[in-house]
């Protein structure tokens, strides 16, 4: 039983998400949404943020789910200090993240010139947007994994162990498939972050169409130009997200059926 | 020669054991919740790492002693496979795959394909009588089906030890004398080393027991010997039971010298079968004759000694223990080599196969 006055902050605290969204679907151009969606540069911003965003996901469960297993299997002050630092992106502004990656991979950062010489020029290109989702969309995977890794314990692992299965079997055969809803919705989490990621790309990646111009770049830019252009492609992200929203509710319930 | 000899300590809990166990024996370690049982087993197990000596067979498993850097083998390749409390069942394998899953994770030449797996995952689950259920999750199983699956999954791994830790101590009261029955039979001619605080497993199952109390073995022999003529005080008090062996009788166990002693079976035991009665010294009561009103059990016997435990003298006679206070001794003129009659209640008499 809850007290009853917590439902009018409540009430309050939905409305504040619920009024924009429905606003901004009642104020849209309906008669014009297919023609203002789908411009060139709409496309382009759509497609590239779509590609960047699957191959910025694919890093962080690459990257990500061997961190969330050394921070889930291990303690001590160096555990807190690397789980402090990988958690940094979560709590620092997108725009740092992007001053930060510039002063790293940047023309004249500290290893830009190294990158050079080996003719890779990262910043300003497609490579620079996804690492800037990567760094900003990665720990959120990490939480999830971590969290999932230490609810399911290491008592499972034991018992495989010495049933006779190698470190990586245990982790391929057991591990991985019980903490597979985890998994899924920190991979869900971690694309939709990509998607809109904003602050760090624009820092770091610049804004020129088809190469690192993703949507929520386009959104911005089309709101100087043509309003309602913006507000047609803002209900476009909202639709994804809402997608994305649904996908990780069903993957949840259904993995969760299958591991509990 | 020993299967396996260990000579382990493990600091931060406080644990200090030295122990063998030879080919085929099963050793109970005896102790209260807390006496370090299962640091014990994991360490075994390599789990966690004790300071000393592990050896099966002739293969060193860990080592502190040898300086340098010591010996260590992973937990996946000691040939030991443990039977936990909670049957522990990988929830996202069918039963089947759990079971296979041993043969199927062993490295090098004696990895089995996926096909001879299943030929063992099937052969495992019929010797444990669990062959219908082989396409279920584990969850849709009840507790006492949980543990004859990890029964089976463990010793699809052929271990040359089987480590169990309390493999009753989850289970409802119903099934908990099937499972101490199959684990009777597959522990036969298994070097085995069971863990567990209840008297009663120790008295079925093993072949020796050790007694642990505090991190420290007290007391360890056969297994007889422990239940009858405990040598620690520890031992006594907490694993203090009469045993005693013979044939099936009916509801009554014929007992070497052709006399009954009537009592309850938990699990049918087919007439003329090898069993065990097993009864607790404070039911048994000590008469200088037979008593009126007479319970099923009155049984003549002579004291062989008079031991003081606690608040307690147990009455040690050439058939059964009997605990009896100070007082009752004293009013009885009780002294060693005395003819009694032993009388107990044939509802104290628990029968089991042995």
């Amino acid at each position: 039983m809850i007290p009853r006055w917590l439902l009018l902050p409540a009430g309050l605290g939905a409305l504040l998400v619920a009024v924009p969204i429905v606003a901004m679907a009642l104020t849209v151009d309906w008669a014009n949404f297919g023609a203002l969606v789908t411009s060139d540069a709409s496309t382009d911003a759509l497609l590239l943020s779509l590609r960047t965003a699957a191959v910025s996901t694919l890093l962080c469960l690459l990257l990500g789910i061997p961190l969330a297993a050394v921070l889930a299997r291990s303690s001590g002050a160096a555990t807190t200090a690397l789980r402090s630092l990988v958690l940094l992106p979560l709590v620092i502004p997108p725009v740092v993240g992007g001053i930060a990656l510039l002063q790293a991979f940047g023309r004249r950062g500290v290893l830009g010139s190294t990158l050079e010489v080996l003719g890779l020029e990262i910043a300003f290109s497609t490579t620079a947007v996804v690492i800037a989702q990567t760094f900003v969309a990665m720990p959120f995977l990490v939480l999830s994994v971590e969290g999932a890794l230490r609810t399911a314990g290491t008592r499972f692992e034991e018992v495989a162990a010495t049933l006779g299965a190698r470190p990586g079997t245990v982790f391929r055969r057991i591990t991985v498939p019980l903490v597979l809803p985890g998994l899924a919705s920190g991979t869900i989490l971690a694309f939709a972050r990509c998607l809109g990621e904003f602050g760090a790309t624009i820092t770091f990646a610049g804004s020129l169409q088809g190469t690192t111009r993703t949507l929520p770049l386009e959104i911005y830019l089309q709101r100087e130009s043509d309003p309602r252009a913006a507000v047609a492609l803002s209900l476009v992200l909202v639709a994804v997200a809402v997608l994305i929203i649904g996908l990780t509710r069903g993957r949840r319930d259904s993995l969760a059926e299958g591991t509990a | 020669m020993s299967a396996l000899s260990a000579d382990l300590r493990v600091a931060d809990r406080d644990v200090e054991v030295h122990f063998t166990v030879h080919p085929g024996e099963t050793l109970a370690l005896l102790g209260a919740n807390g006496a370090g049982k299962s640091t014990v087993l994991a360490a075994l197990a390599g789990l966690v790492r004790p300071e000393g000596t592990v050896r099966l067979a002739d293969r060193v498993l860990s080592d502190t002693t040898d300086g340098t850097r010591g010996t260590w083998v992973p937990p996946h390749d000691r040939g030991m496979a443990l039977l936990a409390q909670e049957a522990r069942l990988f929830p996202h394998l069918t039963v089947r795959d759990n079971v296979a899953f041993g043969p199927r994770s062993r490295g090098g030449h004696v990895r089995r394909s996926k096909n001879q797996a299943r030929d063992d995952a099937e052969r495992w689950l019929a010797e444990v009588g669990m062959t219908a259920y082989g396409d279920r999750r584990p969850r849709a199983l009840s507790g006492g089906q949980q543990q004859r699956v990890a029964i089976a999954r463990a010793l699809a791994t052929e271990p040359q030890v089987l480590l169990v830790d309390e493999p009753l101590a989850a289970l409802d009261v119903e099934s908990a004398p099937e499972i101490r029955d199959l684990l009777r039979r597959v522990l036969a001619s298994r070097t085995t080393i069971l863990v567990t605080h209840e008297v009663l497993d120790a008295a079925l199952l093993a072949d020796r027991i050790a007694v642990l109390d505090a991190g420290r073995i007290v007391d360890s022999g056969e297994t007889t010997r422990v239940l009858s003529r405990p040598r620690s005080d520890f031992g006594a008090r907490f694993a203090g039971l009469n045993l005693v062996r013979g044939v099936a009788h009916g509801q009554a166990l014929r007992m070497p010298d052709g006399r009954l002693l009537h009592g309850l079976t938990e699990v049918p035991i087919a007439d003329g079968g090898r069993a065990a009665a097993v009864v607790a010294p404070s039911a048994v009561s000590v008469h200088l004759e037979a008593p009126h009103g007479s319970p099923r059990n009155t049984l003549d016997a002579t004291i062989v000694e008079l031991e003081p435990h606690g608040h307690v003298v147990r009455v040690r006679t050439d058939l059964l223990s009997a605990d009896i206070t100070a007082a009752a001794v004293a009013e009885l003129g009780l002294t060693r080599g005395d003819r009694v009659v032993l009388s107990v209640k044939a509802t104290e008499v628990h029968l089991h196969p042995a």
